[in-house]
């Protein structure tokens, strides 16, 4: 099929159905006790899955909620609450989790060409820290739940609110060691486990990006697990940490906060990142114009996200000169994206561009955070913020990122890796189609929001009696995100069918470059039957084989030799 | 799960995992990994730091007379205590190193004994606060503090703010809390390690690296107690 990049890497042919991860040991227990990092990953992938479904019925009940200026069905309380659990869902345990924890686990040990991450037992124990995490956040939301949003200020959250903070915050705690062991296993696996040839700067976008996001996580994670665990402390044992009763100054937990939960953005979006950047090279059939600034970026990103957090307190009381000085940094966080964004539609110029289904997310990814981004040099200038802070134009401009951003990404890594994952191919068609529908939900959804938040709707707000001009704002919000609600749904059901119905994929359905491709679909146990060696670049596509490529398969297309160019 | 293809590719060594190709890979990123978790926790306890820093920058005076009340004695004695277990951890990896098995098991039973014995410390200088009502609260003891107050400052008219006397014992117990955490998991650790090297386990008697490991932890603890003994104990008095 495509070019080879390696010497004795793969399988043959006839082995692949008798030897694949997924039928080595059928029983439960080899599943909950495995140390294989696909397993893991499939693991994570239900599990997060899961978690993001009640989530989203959250963010179902406040859209429906904000179709009357007067709430429809729930109390001010319970409308807290709700968006509360739809806050912390999201964040703590999808978004900052679910592409690292799934395809970074499932991709990065096939992408270098290692057996296994470094640590596979601390891996089965990331995704109990996950679970344990996961599931005393459910209890406190069953106790209860909690009205201090996602971000848990204090001092409402330390010594007013009278709900179950104290058991969520020790779930999003336990959760974050999850976020660590994976962070310290990626760094230690890109380190040391790469194989022979596959130097620095072979390694695919996607393990540049995963080790940014990495970095972010072993540095970010610990400072934000400390912050929350006072909040704890301060309301278990009474130790005043963050007091202003007693001196305490409320306002330090905000600066500590954001010092990962900002980083936590760009966790949640550098990921992303790393799936588009495959995602176009490979779907243009070029190697990305400046791979180097591609991936060096990604570091920029992770340098300078932890020298922006001020931007979230430009009206928390913050002295106004530092305030000028974490909106100039912010301005510099967007010369690393823009150089993402503009290499990325390079590689797209001229390139042999085939719209499959996973280029059809990406190129959805590419329109909605140029505006996501875009928006954000909005926020991050004093003069605007000061207007739309606590706006629906922050709400849009988060989600424009992490929806249309993240969310897009991981649907897009999903159908391309999907074969790889499960051998399975999906219908193309539905596929294509489900990735419009989701466009055109998703800016029905937020783009409303936008003009919301300019004409100075307040974000958590219940009720908007006091202007009730902006229903047909929410109402066209609340429609869309019906419409980007049966996006989400679809894929649950054509990939599941394609389990159960999808024909067989061949290893390598996509023509694509890299060392994942070049072993079964789905793998074996050790990935490789022997450990590759590369010999060749990163997203390799010589154009005049290509051409050749092509030819050969309109004549046989079915023909799976393929060893020579 | 694989040993049919390992068998082929792996130097036929007892103490190597199957994802890795020779001893020497598995050693490195063993202690990569351990590093990489260090700079974790160094992020962990370096906002506590932090915080501890801003407040006593804020409230010096009143730093300065809270902290009268701890027993500088007992602080040394423990400090003395974990610099000597770090002293017998160096020891047994090197007799790991020379694969001196006795010695190891020796070393490392001296370095669980040293954290036990700073625990006990630790817990009669907590019972003694609480039975001082020093910790913060509404039953916190102001007359005791406001006592030390005067006779440390020698000066009357210095107003104790006890707010932030309850500060100060509030980032006390929250920080000397998670490093005793950080003792007890420590203690965890030895004594498995003990038990691997008593029953000549694979993982850890061809290869010293996983004592060695288990000794980068001990000593960031140890550490991390050699920054707080001096910010609680040992504070200049304040101009």
């Amino acid at each position: 099929m495509s070019s080879p990049t390696t010497a004795k890497a793969g399988l043959p042919p006839e082995q692949h159905e008798e030897v694949s991860y997924l039928n080595d040991g059928h029983t439960i227990a080899s599943w909950l006790l495995t140390g294989d990092h696909k397993r893991i990953a499939m693991l994570y992938l239900i599990s997060t899955t899961f978690f993001f479904f009640l989530g989203s019925v959250a963010a179902g009940l406040v859209r429906f909620e904000l179709t009357s200026p007067a709430g429809v069905v729930l109390e001010s309380e319970t409308y807290n609450k709700v968006f509360s659990s739809h806050g912390v869902i999201m964040v703590f345990l999808f978004l900052v989790v679910a592409i690292p924890a799934i395809f970074g686990n499932f991709f990065i040990p096939l992408m270098i060409g290692a057996r296994d991450l470094a640590f596979p037992r601390l891996n089965l124990a990331s995704w109990y820290m996950y679970m344990t995490g996961g599931i005393l956040i459910m209890i406190g939301f069953i106790a209860g739940g909690v009205d201090t949003g996602w971000t848990f200020y204090t001092p409402y959250s330390s010594m007013y609110s009278n709900t179950q903070v104290s058991l969520v915050l020790v779930g999003v705690f336990i959760g974050g060691f999850s976020s660590i062991t994976t962070g310290v296993n990626f760094i230690a696996t890109i380190h040391k486990m790469r194989a022979p040839g596959m130097t620095w700067f072979r390694l695919p976008l996607f393990v540049w990006a995963m080790y940014s996001t990495s970095l972010l996580l072993i540095l970010g994670t610990p400072v934000v697990a400390i912050t929350l665990l006072l909040v704890v402390f301060e309301r278990l044992f009474k130790l005043p940490i963050f007091s202003p009763e007693l001196g305490g100054d409320p306002v330090l937990f905000q600066h500590l906060f954001w010092f990962y939960s900002h980083p936590a953005v760009y966790i949640m979006i550098l990921p992303a990142f790393g799936i588009i950047s495959e995602l176009i090279a490979n779907f243009s059939r070029k190697r990305i114009f400046g791979y180097h600034f591609v991936a060096f970026s990604s570091i920029a990103i992770a340098g300078l996200g932890f020298l922006v957090w001020g931007h979230h307190m430009f009206i928390s009381s913050q002295a106004m000169y530092e305030s000028v000085v974490f909106s100039l940094i912010s301005f510099l966080v967007a010369v690393p994206s823009a150089i993402k964004i503009f290499n990325w539609t390079t590689t797209i110029y001229k390139g042999n561009v085939v719209m499959a289904a996973p280029m059809v997310y990406a190129v959805g990814f590419l329109l909605i955070f140029t505006v996501g981004g875009l928006t954000g040099l909005f926020l991050g200038s004093i003069g605007t913020d000061v207007h739309l802070t606590a706006t629906y134009f922050v709400v849009a401009h988060f989600h424009y990122v992490m929806v249309g951003g993240t969310m897009l990404a991981f649907l897009g890594g999903l159908h391309y890796w999907w074969p790889k994952m499960t051998g399975r191919m999906y219908s193309e068609g539905i596929a294509i189609a489900n990735g419009i529908l989701m466009f055109v939900g998703f800016n029905l959804t937020f783009f409303p929001q936008f003009i919301l938040g300019w004409l100075g709707m307040p974000r958590r707000y219940h009720y908007y009696y006091f202007a009730p001009e902006f229903q047909a704002y929410h109402i066209m919000s609340t429609l869309g995100a019906s419409v980007l609600g049966l996006g989400f749904a679809m894929p649950a059901f054509y990939l599941t069918y394609s389990l159960f119905k999808g024909p067989k994929a061949p290893a390598n359905p996509w023509n694509a470059h890299g060392l994942e491709w070049e072993t079964a679909s789905p793998p074996p146990t050790t990935n490789f039957l022997e450990i590759p060696i590369v010999l060749d670049e990163v997203y390799d596509f010589d154009p005049a084989s290509e051409h050749e490529q092509d030819m050969a398969d309109l004549e046989a297309s079915e023909n799976k030799s393929g060893d020579k160019h | 799960m694989s040993a049919n293809t390992d068998s082929l590719h792996h130097s036929h060594d007892p103490g190597l995992k199957h994802q890795y190709e020779d001893m020497a890979q598995q050693s490195e990123t063993y202690l990569v990994g351990m590093w990489t978790f260090l700079v974790s926790e160094v992020m962990f306890f370096g906002a506590l730091f932090f915080i501890y820093t801003l407040y006593r920058w804020n409230y010096q005076q009143d730093f300065y007379i809270a902290h009268e009340h701890l027993d500088v004695r007992m602080g040394a004695f423990n400090t003395t205590v974990l610099l000597f277990s770090s002293f017998t951890m160096v020891m047994a990896v090197q007799a790991a190193q020379l694969k001196k098995r006795m010695n190891v098991m020796g070393y490392l039973a001296v370095t669980v004994l040293c954290a036990l014995t700073f625990l006990v410390v630790k817990f009669f200088e907590y019972s003694s606060k609480f039975a001082d009502h020093l910790y913060p609260g509404v039953n916190f003891n102001t007359d005791a503090v406001k006592a030390f107050g005067e006779h440390a400052l020698e000066n009357g008219h210095v107003a104790v703010n006890m707010n932030h006397a309850q500060l100060f014992y509030g980032l006390y117990f929250g920080m000397t809390g998670l490093h005793a955490v950080h003792i007890i998991v420590g203690i965890g650790i030895l004594i498995s390690l003990i038990r691997l090297w008593f029953n000549k386990a694979d993982s850890v008697i061809h290869d010293y690296v996983p004592t060695e490991l288990v000794g980068l932890y001990w000593h960031f603890v140890d550490l991390v107690w050699i920054f707080l003994f001096p910010l609680f104990y040992l504070m200049p008095k304040p101009h």
